[in-house]
């Protein structure tokens, strides 16, 4: 408790503060690559025959997906609360790469945690965390993917919680992380929103995001809350099937739970304990959701859905071939929905996907399920 | 009052439930009384236990591998009940079976097993309104963590909604042996004395009878866990019989006094 409000102290100073936020705006200009294009995805659009379609390209920043831009305004608070050592879980393996990378940038001790079963799928993402000066620490207990990281990252700050820095990735955990973690990126919504504006004159019928723990949904869809007529639409990993274990679609099969400081919805047998999860893509592979979600599901002011593993595959080979670009497994998930949802629309509507990653780390896995050669 | 110490230090001994059944934990519950336990700690297993070391991890997945729940943990309390009148029985969880439970119901049946009191590992005391108002309405003592770490005013909170004794916390970090005890045992367990009149127990690291003579010392209870989970693990087939030898050895070299309870 003592570090989380230290962190939150920290951290409510730092927002406020404009020399903190002038320091986080140049790097992500200049190390991270923003502002990230809105780019029309025209082939894609004409062969599903509906709605326009966009891509928000955070696939292009450094380190290849959005979670540079929490990494980043993380680090700087790191050196401001004068502790030297980092740790962070991670999944698919991207966040693992952002913290090392921003590690290194900063000159901290790094320990990335990540599940065994996770090493063995992303095994590119691993050894890019070795490179860049990073230890990887693998976890095989429980399900061996991001849940049980997060479990051992908890247990490694609890322990070194006076010199240590938890850089959590997501908008999960106790307060202030799924504030703080959102306002890291707030900016993906804040970019989209004027980008949209200067092209179109007007703003979009949907975004559409990929749900893991949520943040590159969050950030995308922080900024169009107050535009009411916006829709916003979770794509959550629905996995090989319907039942408990087959999937991580929280709001299909799951209740509300504490898993991890987080009072949200679980997916949880009748007894309360967490279920095990199952998706293509490690980083939605996750029983629980961010806080901010659930409460969004609640109050009707955004929409979750789930794409299958199949249909995410079908996705990312689809986008390579239409617009070449290929999406991260988990954006997949956010293309399968707009691949359903465009069709069905008026060609004046306008629909804004979060391509929050690239696929590169995902080729081993692409070419186990797709059996080009 | 079965959550009173009646010796000095007072041993408050924990047990994964259902490591490695339900019928040999209830024999182990009942050798770690006769060997000498005031209270005891039954442990629900969880399948994510964040603030435990790998000893209890390991042990919560081979209870919940067979499917050990809160409901059959609350059974077993009842009936260590009616062989034990003067042991206090304390819930170790997890807040999550308990939500999932409800909190309401959770206290009516502990309640009506017998148990004294519930520690929830990971419900910090700054959101356990809800909670200490269904324990209180039970009759029921919630017992909170201190650790190292709080600051003064926290200790403060956390004594002030404790009720029959304080769980300092011996140095940060999970559950789990340790060769030596942290200087920040001693220092933690100074500062609650001067915020509260409870009794405290010191938990963590500790597993050897010299380490419970020395937190002997300076608390009025001494916590073991992982000690005796791992003597459960190592003697598979006269568990019962392990434990309490274990506990007659922990307890052997200090003079544990009586203590006049008012």
């Amino acid at each position: 408790m003592a570090a989380l409000e230290e962190l939150e102290r920290a951290y409510e100073k730092a927002r406020r503060d404009k020399k903190f936020q002038a320091r986080l705006d140049e790097l992500l200009k200049t190390y991270a690559g923003r502002p990230t294009p809105l780019f029309f995805a025209r082939r894609l659009t004409e062969k599903l025959g509906g709605a326009k379609i966009y891509l928000k390209r955070e696939d292009l920043l450094h380190t290849g997906a959005h979670k540079i831009n929490n990494c980043l305004g993380q680090g700087l608070l790191v050196e401001r609360m004068g502790k030297h050592r980092v740790i962070a879980e991670t999944g698919a393996g991207q966040h693992g790469v952002a913290t090392a990378t921003v590690c290194a940038l900063l000159g901290f001790e790094c320990v990335v945690y990540m599940g065994t079963e996770d090493m063995r799928r992303q095994e590119l993402n691993v050894f890019r965390i070795r490179l860049l000066g990073a230890e990887v620490r693998g976890v095989s207990s429980g399900s061996c993917t991001l849940k049980d990281a997060i479990n051992e990252a908890m247990r490694d700050w609890v322990t070194n919680v006076r010199t240590t820095h938890y850089l959590l990735g997501s908008v999960l955990g106790a307060h202030p992380y799924p504030t703080m973690v959102r306002d890291f990126h707030r900016v993906i919504g804040r970019e989209a929103r004027a980008q949209i504006l200067r092209v179109e004159g007007k703003l979009p019928t949907a975004i559409i995001a990929c749900v893991g723990g949520g943040s590159n949904s969050i950030g995308i869809f922080y900024d169009f809350l107050n535009d009411k007529k916006v829709q916003l639409i979770g794509v959550e990993a629905g996995g090989r099937g319907e039942a408990l274990g087959d999937h991580a679609a929280r709001f299909r099969g799951g209740s509300p739970g504490v898993l991890q400081g987080t009072y949200s919805y679980v997916l949880q047998d009748s007894g309360g304990q967490i279920a095990l999860t199952h998706s293509v893509s490690a980083g939605l592979d996750y029983p629980s959701i961010g806080p901010e979600h659930a409460a969004l599901r609640d109050s009707g002011r955004a929409e979750y859905v789930p794409a299958s593993d199949a249909e995410a595959l079908e996705a990312t080979t689809l986008l390579a071939r239409t617009e070449g670009i290929i999406p991260a497994l988990e954006s997949a998930h956010a293309v399968a929905e707009v691949i359903k949802r465009a069709p069905r629309m008026k060609k004046s509507e306008i629909v804004i996907v979060n391509v929050s990653g690239r696929g590169d780390k995902d080729v081993g896995i692409l070419r186990e399920n797709l059996k080009l050669d | 009052m079965p959550l009173t110490f009646y010796k000095k230090p007072a041993l408050v001994a924990y047990v994964t439930c259902g490591d490695p059944d339900l019928a040999i934990t209830r024999e182990i519950v009942l050798a770690a009384i006769d060997a000498g336990a005031d209270v005891v700690e039954l442990g629900v297993p969880f399948s994510d236990p964040v603030a435990d070391g790998p000893v209890i991890q390991r042990a919560s997945e081979r209870a919940l591998k067979h499917g050990t729940s809160l409901a059959q943990v609350l059974t077993l309390a009842a009936e260590v009940r009616q062989k034990a009148q003067s042991t206090g029985l304390i819930i170790f969880s997890y807040l999550n079976p308990i939500l999932r439970m409800g909190m309401e119901k959770f206290c009516k049946v502990a309640r009506a097993a017998g148990v004294d009191g519930a520690l929830v590992t990971d419900l910090p005391v700054e959101e356990a309104g809800e909670y200490r108002s269904a324990m209180k309405e039970y009759d029921l003592a919630p017992v909170f963590l201190a650790a190292p770490t709080s600051p003064d005013e926290r200790l403060c909170r956390i004594a002030e909604a404790s009720r029959g004794f304080v769980y300092a916390v011996s140095r940060t970090g999970v559950t789990g042996q340790r060769q030596q005890l942290a200087e920040d045992a001693r220092k933690l367990v100074k500062r609650l004395r001067r915020v509260t009149k409870l009794p405290i127990a010191l938990g963590f690291g500790i597993s050897t009878a010299a380490q419970f003579a020395e937190v002997g010392e300076f608390a009025d209870a001494v916590v073991v866990g992982s000690a005796i989970v791992e003597m459960v693990e190592r003697n598979r087939g006269r568990e019962a019989a392990a434990v309490g030898e274990f506990i007659r050895g922990l307890t052997a070299v200090s003079p544990q006094l009586s203590v006049t309870v008012l």
